[in-house]
């Protein structure tokens, strides 16, 4: 446990995505720990979502760099060369001052890291499966498989990708029902659930993989207010159990009382991070004072 | 008017109605099933070029083929392919492979509906779990896609019975053959022509029987 805790299961360096023009994330460093659990908060498209869906590479970002259980999940550094290699261009086209040899020397230095990266983009794209498989993930809209019962919906993933025997996961999706208080509806269809029911079939169902992450986006904002607290207890003993988890959220309480360290996102870089007594007793950027006055 | 049935039945003459109705139902069988090969082909060179970029080329000689099978009609189609381009194949592949074909058309739109109806949250959580896209497209994708598309689907197959009526004119003695040839002996068109309009109602109202069933069985996962 305690060297765990010294290398970071998630790394992520000066993160980068745009849409188009539009740039989401401006750069997103951080380092998450074996049973880390943190809540980000922070307004509406700040990025929170965009980062966490990076994480898992849902989300292609534009540069930056994410390393899984130490590898690459994603590496793009060369964007930055390039975009001076261009500006250098520029220069000596408008017959602005041009230093040819600093020029090839750049070139040189970015077709070698155009290599490597594309090495490692490559061997990223045969393991990306391998690194989902454990990374757990929950959405706001569930997405549970409508076609299928919710065993079925349990079962899908470990018995495709051949973890477990239909039999062993079986048994397993049964615990993992009980665990989230549902053994009883493991014949049902997703559209008899209520919203919080489905949410907790959506934790089970990631958690049949048995992933060293979960990453969970927003995993209340769709339900009714009365069944929030349900699948907040779910996820609260699951942090109790030092399960990883990133938790994208604008649930104030669960991030003080579960959260061991919260983030403050906002224009797509982190202003805040702090453990949830300072953050929230003593708040020192200037637009989270403003945030939590809102939402408090 | 008994006397008109009486003649378009008499002697053998009412077992020609059947094997008439033999070679419709056999056309359009045979179509539907190289329609559902073509359709589902096509569909998933559309859909994955959409979706993930790939198979551009592909796609675009798809989409050369939807404009043009489904740009003309059926009618000039059966022509040109049994006079110009399948000369020497017997009349009724002709007729097989030309409804075929076109049905395939209009399966592979029917198709990639169903499948651009499955909500991106399911490629999502698919692949979120560790699925392939491949894995996610036959668990999760096609599954979902097949019970959004099998009305439309239906619907197609009814409506290509009932286009088959036109294969007479490449010699294929088919239902609507039949009564022609029938109406040129007696010279009265009336007792043949309802009959086979009863026949091809008799036909049709069954699929669609059979479809509400289907579907029926299908809706139970949804209420």
């Amino acid at each position: 446990m305690i060297d765990n805790a010294k290398t970071p299961i998630l790394q992520v360096n000066n993160l980068h995505k745009s849409f188009g023009k539009l740039e989401v994330l401006k750069g997103v460093s951080i380092d998450i720990y074996k049973g880390d659990a943190i809540a980000i908060i922070g307004p509406s498209g700040c990025g929170k979502s965009t980062f966490l869906r990076c994480l898992n590479l849902l989300e292609q970002p534009s540069a930056g760099e994410i390393l899984f259980e130490n590898e690459y999940m994603f590496k793009n550094e060369r964007v930055y060369l390039k975009r001076q290699l261009k500006k250098m261009k520029q220069a000596q086209k408008n017959g602005e001052e041009f230093n040819q040899e600093a020029f090839n020397a750049l070139t040189a230095q970015y077709n070698e890291l155009r290599t490597a990266e594309k090495e490692i983009e490559k061997s990223v794209a045969k393991n990306i499966n391998l690194h989902r498989q454990k990374i757990g993930m929950v959405f706001q809209q569930f997405n549970l498989f409508p076609h299928l019962t919710v065993m079925k919906n349990i079962t899908l993933a470990p018995v495709k990708l051949k973890k477990l025997t239909e039999e062993e996961a079986q048994a397993k999706a049964m615990e993992l029902l009980k665990k989230v208080g549902l053994e009883d509806k493991a014949d049902a269809y997703p559209a008899t659930l209520s919203g919080g029911q489905k949410q907790r079939i959506a934790i089970a169902r990631a958690l049949a993989m048995e992933p060293d992450v979960m990453l969970f986006d927003e995993p209340t904002s769709a339900l009714d207010p009365e069944m929030v607290g349900e699948v907040l207890k779910v996820m609260t003993e699951l942090a109790q159990e030092n399960m990883t988890m990133i938790v994208v959220t604008h649930e104030m309480g669960f991030a003080r009382e579960v959260a061991e360290r919260v983030i403050f996102m906002s224009e797509g870089v982190i202003k805040e991070e702090n453990n949830p007594k300072d953050f929230f007793e003593n708040p020192q950027d200037e637009r989270l004072k403003d945030f939590l006055s809102k939402v408090l | 008017m008994l006397d008109s049935f009486y003649d378009a039945l008499k002697g053998e003459r009412w077992t020609w109605y059947f094997e008439g109705l033999g070679k419709t139902l056999l056309i359009s069988l045979g179509a539907i099933t190289l329609g559902c090969i073509l359709g589902i082909i096509v569909s998933l060179i559309k859909y994955t070029n959409k979706k993930y970029g790939k198979m551009k080329i592909p796609s675009y000689i798809c989409d050369i083929y939807l404009a043009i099978f489904r740009g003309t009609p059926v009618y000039v189609q059966l022509l040109i392919m049994y006079l110009i381009v399948l000369v020497s194949v017997p009349s009724m592949w002709v007729a097989i492979l030309t409804f075929g074909i076109n049905s395939g058309a209009y399966v592979a739109e029917i198709i990639r509906g169903g499948l651009e109806g499955v909500d991106d949250g399911q490629l999502e959580a698919g692949n979120s779990l560790g699925l392939s896209n491949l894995q996610v497209l036959i668990s999760i994708v096609l599954p979902q896609a097949i019970r959004r598309a099998l009305p439309p689907f239906c619907n197609e197959f009814i409506a290509l019975i009932k286009e088959t009526s036109i294969v007479g004119t490449i010699g294929v003695l088919d239902l609507t053959k039949i009564a022609e040839n029938i109406i040129a002996k007696t010279y009265d068109p009336f007792a043949p022509y309802i009959i086979i309009a009863l026949m091809y109602l008799a036909v049709v109202l069954l699929l669609t029987y059979l479809l509400k069933l289907l579907e029926r069985r299908l809706a139970k996962s949804d209420r």
